[in-house]
């Protein structure tokens, strides 16, 4: 069951590889298309925004080519979706057969950990995707994210399966870690509309070089910045809620609420930095991009709570079993 | 999400004759600390601040390694240490951060509650005159009472309203703001509950180990080491004395703890008599104290008997070096052997002291320094015998865990031999005295602490989260309604029954605010009128009046 649930997770791997290759081909062929169909639009849009106004680039003037492509495009785009799909299923059964292997919930150690909350993000997405089928060209990003991620995960935090050590093993552990797991999923998640955004809303103010021209096929602006801001706002209560379930919890084990563990002091900045996105986001004196930088940040530091600290620090909570 | 910055200027002008200087100034500044922008800028600086905390070892939490720092970065660390990087999270830059954040958040909620406390008793405002200039708009037919059909659908969906002859208004999400002033309130009330605890609470560490003679009272001088906070003073310890009476472990095929259990028998003064389990991850709670499981060990229990055939028996713990098989090591000093019985005379270089290391699960060959399971499968003691002066006398405090090596070192204390000894084997010294190895003792390593703000920190926190939910899920909106005769020239559907004017706000950035009016508009419009085909007009009628 153990050698399963490995299997499975190279090719849930391997099927987000697809997954981002469908999206990129979506990306490759929607910019041929572009380029014909919606040069004009750009310009306008560019024009009213106020911006420096670049020369076009010369249109391709092959219409049958176009229609085409533009039909393979959404088909890229929809395979994309689908392996995404089945990526989640396998990384799902990943889950639960390890859960099963171990006899107990998938959390026992950083690996498992890192393995659900990217679950819960790509769960996430498709949830959105499922409501809002426009954001389909984010996929690129997100299915970008849970390669790098899931792949580290596996490379640098693997560990055969042991059982629980009895500091772990309290019905808190079940509150604290599926709770923090899933406002890190969705953060994780938030990260993605959060990067578009930031590069739609550079396309948008007229910005043609490299990053922000991937932006190109994106949703607009507005709404990516939307989606990001309703993902933390989701987030972060439940995120507060796990960090004050984990402070109840180390009362009980520990004999102390807090005690500025690498963990719980990386957790607490995390706290701190998206309480600064939603503050930042509520200022209108603080332009949306700069919030949104924040959230960026944000992130940087869920990651660092989910690789750096086990790897570079330890602390009482070193379960993630690396040495 | 505009609350604040579209708050109306509340501070009255400064009078224009003789502005004082420096009061204009401490005003500003106050503007300054309370903006939004400042509470931001003072979180991230608290975000970095906690960074170094992380990085660099803290004394509070392992000071053993804040030593080694010492030891690995002579140059560097007493300079981190002048600017308190070792104990960041009680350093002044860091408390200055969090006191003007503090102090930022106060200065920012006074003046919101007073706000909105005015808002909660104030009655929704008159409607606009030109309703079509709100960001949602429609006229439907009105539903046949009227404004007060309307106001009593409102008042049935929550809706705070106000009617004003042939007008309605109403508002609804102050929850908002509630919620948000909650929260930050409850910020405050969380550090308060933390100062509490630093002030008021206290904590010890110390090794139990069992057995009746080992018993240990809860008074400041049976602590290797407390904490009091500075309003706590000895005699404010709570008295109970506890005695350990029983620990099991559990360990995996691998030597991973799987379950511990530690049984004692508490009383005392403050406590009635009583015998009780407890274990990682549910301590033991006592009145003004709780009692944690930290770890567990075993302490040797040695016979030493001297050259006059007097007996000693030490059972000092041996300290875990912290390997799976509980590999462990420490110090059997017996200071009174050797004293002549006839004269009581004390002989100060005929002091006996055994170092060792114990091994729970020896190997079956040499090296024996290493135990390979942590339950007694094969138990081995690993003595070296010190005779000599062992300087306990010399009033320098010396640690129960290891022998003073200043004492070996100028030739005070001599080795007269190594020897491995199993469960109730003895090893006669070369001065014919005996030791030997009787078993060995559990004990478990406690901490004791009392914390009197915990309760105000969980329910702060229980509060803080419900009005973080307000806050951020509240959504703050305004409808006004305006009941209008029917023209009677157009000949509409509805006519001879009058029209009402919508006309919807929202306060805050709210997305499906378009949605919930159609629907509530709708709802109001069909009130009191039955059957399905009205219902699908007044639909029709929304869609048009919407677009
Ligand atoms: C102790 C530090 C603080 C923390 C951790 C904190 C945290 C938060 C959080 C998480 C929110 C999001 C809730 C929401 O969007 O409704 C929020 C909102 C808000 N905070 Fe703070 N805050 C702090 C200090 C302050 C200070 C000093 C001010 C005043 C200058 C302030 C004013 C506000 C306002 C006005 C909102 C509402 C934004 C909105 O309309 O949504 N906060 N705060």
């Amino acid at each position: 069951m153990s050698a399963l649930s490995d299997n499975l997770v190279t090719f849930a791997i391997l099927v987000y590889l697809v997954a981002m290759i469908g999206h990129a081909v979506e990306y490759a062929l929607g910019n041929v298309r572009t380029r014909v169909a919606t040069a004009a639009p750009a310009r306008e849009l560019v024009g009213a925004g106020g911006g420096v106004v670049p020369t076009p680039p010369a249109p391709v003037p092959s219409p049958p080519t176009v229609d085409r492509s533009a039909g393979r495009a959404r088909l890229a785009g929809l395979i994309g979706v689908g392996a995404t799909a089945v990526a989640a299923a396998l990384h799902l059964a990943a889950l639960v057969t390890r859960g099963l292997a171990a006899d107990r919930m998938p959390w026992g150690n950083m690996y498992e950990f890192v393995l659900t909350v990217t679950f819960i993000g790509v769960a996430a997405w498709l949830v959105v995707l499922w409501k809002r089928q426009s954001l389909r060209k984010l996929g690129l990003f997100l299915t970008l994210v849970m390669v790098l991620l899931v792949a580290t995960a596996e490379l640098v935090l693997y560990v055969p399966i042991v059982p629980l050590v009895p500091a772990l093993n309290s019905y808190w552990f079940v509150i604290h870690v599926s709770t923090i797991v899933f406002a890190s999923g969705i953060f994780l998640f938030g990260v993605v509309p959060a990067v578009g955004f930031l590069m739609r809303n550079g396309y948008e103010q007229g910005k043609r070089s490299f990053p922000y021209t991937l932006a190109k096929r994106l949703p607009g602006a507005v709404g990516l910045e939307r989606l990001t801001f309703a993902l933390h706002a989701f987030a972060f209560p439940i995120f507060t809620f796990a960090v004050i379930a984990g402070a109840i919890w180390a009362e009980a084990a520990w004999g102390r609420p807090w005690g500025w563990d690498p963990k719980e002091t990386w957790a607490f900045i995390s706290w701190v930095v998206y309480a600064g996105y939603l503050h930042a986001r509520a200022t209108p004196s603080v332009k949306r991009n700069v919030a949104t930088w924040i959230a960026v940040l944000g992130f940087l530091t869920m990651l660092m709570n989910l690789f750096g600290v086990n790897i570079f620090f330890t602390g009482l909570h070193s379960y993630g079993g690396l040495d | 999400m505009t609350v604040v910055d579209d708050r109306p200027e509340t501070v009255a002008p400064a009078p224009r004759r003789r502005p004082n200087r420096l009061l204009a100034l401490l005003r500003n500044s106050w503007r300054q600390l309370t903006s939004m922008r400042t509470a931001l800028i003072l979180l991230f600086l608290l975000a970095i601040a906690a960074i170094p905390g992380s990085v660099l070892p803290q004394r509070g939490i392992s000071p053993e390694k804040v030593n080694e720092y010492f030891v690995d970065h002579p140059d560097w660390a007493p300079r981190l240490d002048r600017i308190g990087a070792f104990e960041v999270f009680g350093s002044v830059w860091f408390s200055a951060i969090y006191l003007l954040l503090f102090t930022s958040l106060i200065g920012c909620i006074t003046p919101r509650l007073r706000d909105h406390v005015r808002t909660l008793r104030s009655r929704p405002p008159a409607a606009p005159k030109r309703m079509a200039r709100l960001p949602q708009h429609t006229v439907m037919p009105a539903p046949p009472g009227g404004a007060a059909a309307i106001a009593a659908a409102l008042r049935k969906r929550r809706w705070r309203v106000e009617v004003r002859g042939d007008e309605v208004s109403a508002e609804k999400g102050y929850l908002k703001e509630t919620g948000n002033l909650l929260f930050h309130t409850s910020l405050i009330a969380v550090l308060i509950g933390v100062a509490l605890g630093s002030w008021y609470g206290w904590s010890g560490n110390r090794l139990l180990v069992a057995g009746a003679d080992n018993a240990f009272c809860n008074t400041r001088q049976q602590y290797a080491e407390a904490k009091l906070g500075p309003r706590v003073n000895s005699a404010d310890l709570p008295r109970f004395c506890l005695r350990l009476d029983d620990f099991e472990a559990r360990f995996l095929a691998s030597g991973q703890p799987e379950f511990f259990n530690a049984t004692v028998t508490v009383d005392g003064p403050d406590e009635p008599t009583r015998s009780a389990d407890f274990s990682v991850n549910s301590p033991l709670r006592l009145n003004d104290a709780s009692v944690y499981l930290l770890g567990h060990g075993y302490a040797p229990v040695i016979r030493y008997t001297d050259r006059f055939g007097n007996s000693q028996i030490s059972d000092e713990p041996f300290l875990t070096t912290g390997d799976m098989g509980l590999t462990s090591e420490g110090l059997a000093a017996f200071p009174d052997a050797n004293v002549d019985p006839a004269t009581g005379q004390r002989a100060p270089d005929q002091q006996m002291a055994f170092t060792g290391i114990y091994l729970p699960t020896a190997p079956e060959q040499a090296p024996f320094v290493r135990s390979q399971y942590p339950t007694e499968r094969n138990p081995a003691l690993n003595l070296v015998a010190y005779r000599g002066n062992l300087g306990l006398d010399a009033g320098i405090p010396g640690s129960v865990y290891q022998l003073d090596q200043r004492q070996v070192r100028a030739g005070k204390v001599k080795e007269v031999g190594t020897k491995l000894l199993r469960k109730g084997e003895t090893w006669k010294l070369d001065d014919g005295t005996t030791v030997e190895f009787l078993g060995t003792e559990r004990y478990v390593t406690l901490s004791i602490r009392h914390d009197p703000g915990s309760t105000m920190l969980l329910v702060s926190c229980g509060v803080l989260l419900v009005g973080l939910m307000g806050s951020l899920f509240g959504k703050r909106r305004r409808v006004f309604f305006r009941v209008v005769p029917a023209d009677p020239g157009e000949g509409s559907p509805t006519s001879g029954s009058s029209l009402m004017e919508v006309g919807g706000l929202p306060r805050t950035d709210y997305p499906g605010f378009a949605d919930e009016f159609t629907q509530l508009v709708a709802a109001v419009s069909g009130a009191e009128r039955a059957g399905a085909g009205a219902d699908s007009a007044d639909r029709a009628g929304v869609r048009e009046g919407a677009e």
